[in-house]
């Protein structure tokens, strides 16, 4: 992926040279640090102003910078806060960056700019103890508000063992039970209206309807939805702060747990951006098995989907055929992997291990077993007419808005753009791929739906080719920080073997500097922003995954809806709880 | 004195039965759901899984009995039992065979409705009195969707009466001897099956409890055997639609000789029962917008008409 350079210049142009720091980054994003003051006009002048704009805030994240060793020449400061930008006109994206100083720095906030800034910069001030200046309603997200410190400081304790033995007295009880009650005047809701009085319902964290621990409090009046405030953070397992005390390699399996259904899909996302940031070459053997088992995962995320989507419009039995069919991808996925769920399967430079014998016959009876079930469970469940009933026109967007709240992946192509990122930005060798990009027309739940069942169709496209093409060659590249590297050599000359020592004991030393990678993964954008201090393990691991923008999204497209309604809006929109709070 | 014992003892007698058909088809919809399914459902516990049931009913006799603290009391405690009395009353009307009916009343298709509309009290009551939001919204649901359908029921079956000219549930199995009222009924037949459906709130409209929505609805709060006794109204609930279906529209207990009469009218509702069951692993859920409006805006229309029809080619062809 080549980003277009030509933003620095319209930049330079608009707010003067000498008011720009670039910064060279492995991914070849451009990079610009800009002055605190002026990093409002900038955004603005990004979002509204430039040809071809950057219309949708990606991502929104800080660095902790002071304990970093290798910030040659680069702004002074104690805290960078970033802002992803991405183009959809130009298929390119922008890193803005302003450093910040002092302990706790304050900053304006871009809530004005971008509607989806409000979560992100709840993150950041929950995660970093930044503070942004004028945000409606500045508080934790996804730490309990009882919460001591701000976790991804690095004066914060990693370690369970570093923070002193856990206890619950009662007072603490009460405590925390008392921060959980939810007051609607916290929020800006009102308890009545002239006519009516407000009835406040507490959906989750436990609901059957919510897949996962997601609560979303309902301002009711009857059964129409005056206001949804969902309220997360309950599946948050600091997956960020982790990857700070695990190594490049020994962090891999964390990512499996990412979005959970999504699988090895994850691996992908982070390996890219690891083999970017160390410059590794992976051969095209592995590059192929990486794309047929993520496009697998991808078929067993969405058959998860399919079948919880009929389930939450009342439709009893069609998760059954679902989670049987995913069962026989997990026979296949075992066959290769020896694990169902989180196989944890991709490495640093390759895959673990070479496909099994065999596995070409496991995958060939699937493709002639799967199109059938698609085909039943389309009369059963797509074309139903209760279902249609449920669903059309329920919890529709337009592409701008879609935008605006930083939809990706299904959720976005429901509203008729064509935006997928094997596509648009081929990565890890999809361009050799053919397959379509399905679309829908009116970004309800029903194209939503409509969207994801066609990608099953495509995937198992992908799947086909990757069967007929699967190309002769290694697993692995014979790149020196390829973890673990490749055995067979090890004991032939003494380089490999101290490489192989190295980084399976401590682990491989990626070069200090910066890297992102982004990957169309199940269920929209997921993407990790990695940087390297040149030490064993990542200085800072940023996550960015596609849930959290399409929950904060939930009360903006439901409200006037009924409760009904949002359980429909909640099952098409195909999030997991893990991938929310990561 | 022979007469009254023998009265008394069909009344036992249908208890019994009415009772172990609802327990067995506990075991019943288990195993057919899961035969629609593609998976086992409960087959380990004696032949077939049929001892399933025993183990379900001491399992449900020893849970907690709870009452929600913050519940009204006495209502709480008295709701689930008004569906279980009005529904074993309903079957006081049913002709099970020539002469084996427990009281053959001049009204008894009104009896029949007046008790499958007590039913409602009992979700309404429940989710009243549990003090639960998630029981308040299935119980508001839940009475306006029995009360809305109680009427297209009702209406649904005057054809049925204008044809036999009676309420007696006897004379109208009597009076469909040369043919079935499901041919010329039609129309009323599958009104009544919808409307029956809304009544004893089976799924597609099981809105009043919901699962993804609401969770458990008007008995969210209820465990032990108060909740069983909503789970066993609600089993006795359908059998005493099918029956009725079976009698008002398929003949109740007529049938070729080769077969009992008693035999032919339990083969009848059994059949209504398993379609109850294939219904619900088949079908989603309306809204609850969506299902008032089918009732006001398509059934009741059509039951109106249908009974003007019925009325008018009646009086033609009488005159």
């Amino acid at each position: 992926m080549t980003y277009d350079q030509t933003v620095i210049d319209e930049l330079k142009q608009e707010f003067g040279e000498h008011n720009l720091a670039l910064q060279q980054t492995q991914d070849g994003l451009p990079t610009v640090y800009v002055a605190e003051e002026q990093v409002e006009n900038v955004l603005h002048f990004l979002k509204n102003k430039v040809s071809k704009p950057y219309k949708m805030l990606y991502d929104l994240t800080a660095i902790d910078e002071r304990n970093r060793q290798h910030r040659d020449g680069l702004p002074k400061g104690d805290f960078t806060l970033v802002y992803h930008l991405l183009s959809f006109d130009r298929n390119s994206d922008v890193r803005i960056k302003v450093a910040l100083q002092g302990e706790y720095p304050t900053i304006k906030s871009v809530t004005k700019i971008w509607s989806n800034a409000n979560w992100y910069e709840r993150e950041v001030y929950d995660m970093f103890g930044i503070r942004f200046e004028g945000h409606p309603n500045l508080r934790r997200i996804l730490m309990p508000e009882t919460w001591q410190g701000h976790p991804l400081r690095k004066e914060h304790p990693a370690r369970a063992t570093e923070m002193g033995p856990f206890q619950m007295p009662d007072d603490k009880l009460d405590r925390e039970q008392e921060a959980l009650q939810f007051k609607p005047e916290e929020w800006g809701l009102q308890r009545s209206s002239e006519d009516t009085d407000f009835m406040f319902l507490n959906l989750g964290p436990q609901h059957p309807g919510t897949h996962g621990i997601l609560r979303l409090i309902l301002q009711l009046d009857g059964e129409e939805l005056v206001d949804v405030v969902p309220d997360i953070g309950f599946h948050h397992r600091a997956q960020e702060k982790m990857a700070e005390r695990q190594t490049w390699h020994t962090y891999l399996p964390y990512t499996d747990r990412i979005d959970y259904l999504g699988g090895v899909m994850n691996n992908l996302a982070y390996v890219l951006a690891v083999e970017t940031l160390a410059g590794i070459e992976v051969p095209d053997r592995a590059k192929v098995i990486r794309i047929m088992l993520s496009e697998f995962f991808r078929i067993a995320s969405h058959l998860v989907w399919y079948g919880t989507f009929a389930q939450d419009v009342g439709q009893m039995s069609p998760v059954f055929y679902m989670f049987n069919d995913r069962e026989r991808i997990f026979d296949i996925i075992m066959a290769i992997t020896g694990d169902r769920m989180h196989p944890n399967w991709f490495r640093i430079g390759g895959v673990a291990q070479d496909l099994p014998k065999g596995w070409d016959k496991l995958v060939k009876d699937f493709i002639d077993y799967f199109p059938k079930q698609l085909k039943t469970y389309d009369k059963l469940v797509m074309k139903n007419k209760i279902i249609k009933a449920r669903t059309v026109g329920i919890g529709a967007y337009t592409t701008e808005e879609a935008i605006e709240w930083g939809v990706t992946g299904p959720g976005l192509r429901a509203t008729g753009l064509e935006w997928d990122f094997r596509k648009k930005r081929p990565y890890g060798g999809y361009d050799q791929f053919e397959f379509d990009v399905p679309t829908g027309e009116n970004g309800d739940s029903y194209d939503r739906a409509l969207v994801r069942i066609e990608e099953m169709r495509q995937s198992l496209r992908i799947i086909e080719q990757c069967l007929k093409n699967m190309p002769e060659g290694h697993y692995k590249s014979d790149h020196p920080l390829t973890t673990p590297p490749r055995k067979e050599r090890t004991m032939h000359d003494i380089e490999t073997l101290i490489n192989h020592f190295l980084n399976v004991s401590w682990g491989p030393v990626i070069p200090a500097g910066e890297a992102f990678h982004g990957i169309e993964a199940t269920k929209g954008n997921n993407g990790f922003y990695l940087i390297s201090d040149g030490g064993t393990n990542p200085y800072r691991l940023r996550v960015r995954t596609p849930s959290f923008p399409h929950i904060q999204m939930v009360p903006y497209i439901s409200r006037g809806h009924t409760i009904a309604d949002l359980l429909a809006i909640l099952a098409s929109i195909d999030y997991v709880l893990a991938d929310v709070d990561r | 004195m022979n007469e009254t014992l023998f009265y008394l003892i069909l009344i036992v007698g249908v208890l019994v039965v009415m009772l172990s058909i609802a327990a067995l088809l506990i075991w019943y919809e288990r195993r057919m759901l899961a035969l629609w399914q593609d998976r086992y459902g409960p087959n380990r516990v004696g032949p077939f899984g049929l001892v399933q049931v025993l183990a379900d009913m001491v399992k449900i006799f020893f849970k907690e009995d709870w009452i929600a603290p913050f519940s009204d009391k006495w209502v709480f405690i008295i709701a689930p039992t008004f569906v279980v009395i009005a529904v074993l009353m309903g079957f006081a009307v049913v002709p099970f065979a020539p002469g084996l009916v427990v009281a053959d009343l001049n009204i008894g298709l009104l009896f029949f409705l007046a008790m499958s509309s007590l039913g409602a009290y009992s979700i309404f009551l429940g989710g009243l009195s549990s003090n639960n939001k998630y029981s308040l919204i299935g119980a508001l649901r839940g009475a306006a969707q029995v009360i809305s359908y109680e009427v297209f029921m009702g209406l649904s079956l005057m054809g049925v009466v204008i044809m036999s000219e009676s309420f007696s549930l006897v004379k109208i199995v009597e009076a469909q001897k040369t043919i079935w009222f499901v041919i010329p009924q039609f129309i009323g037949f599958v009104i009544f099956v919808i409307a029956g459906f809304a009544e004893s709130h089976r799924a597609p409209f099981d809105l009043p409890e919901a699962e993804s929505e609401l969770i458990a609805g008007f008995h969210s709060e209820y465990s032990g055997m108060k909740f069983g006794m909503f789970f066993v109204g609600e089993y006795l609930g359908i059998t005493l639609i099918s029956a009725m279906i079976a009698t008002l529209f398929f003949g109740g207990w007529l049938g070729p000789s080769f077969l009992p009469p008693v035999v032919w009218f339990f083969l009848k509702t059994g059949v209504f029962i398993t379609f109850f069951v294939l219904v619900r692993a088949a079908l989603p859920r309306p809204r609850y917008d969506q299902l008032m409006a089918l009732g006001w805006k398509v059934l009741l229309p059509l039951s109106l008409l249908n009974v003007l029809v019925t009325g008018a080619l009646k009086l033609y062809f009488a005159g």
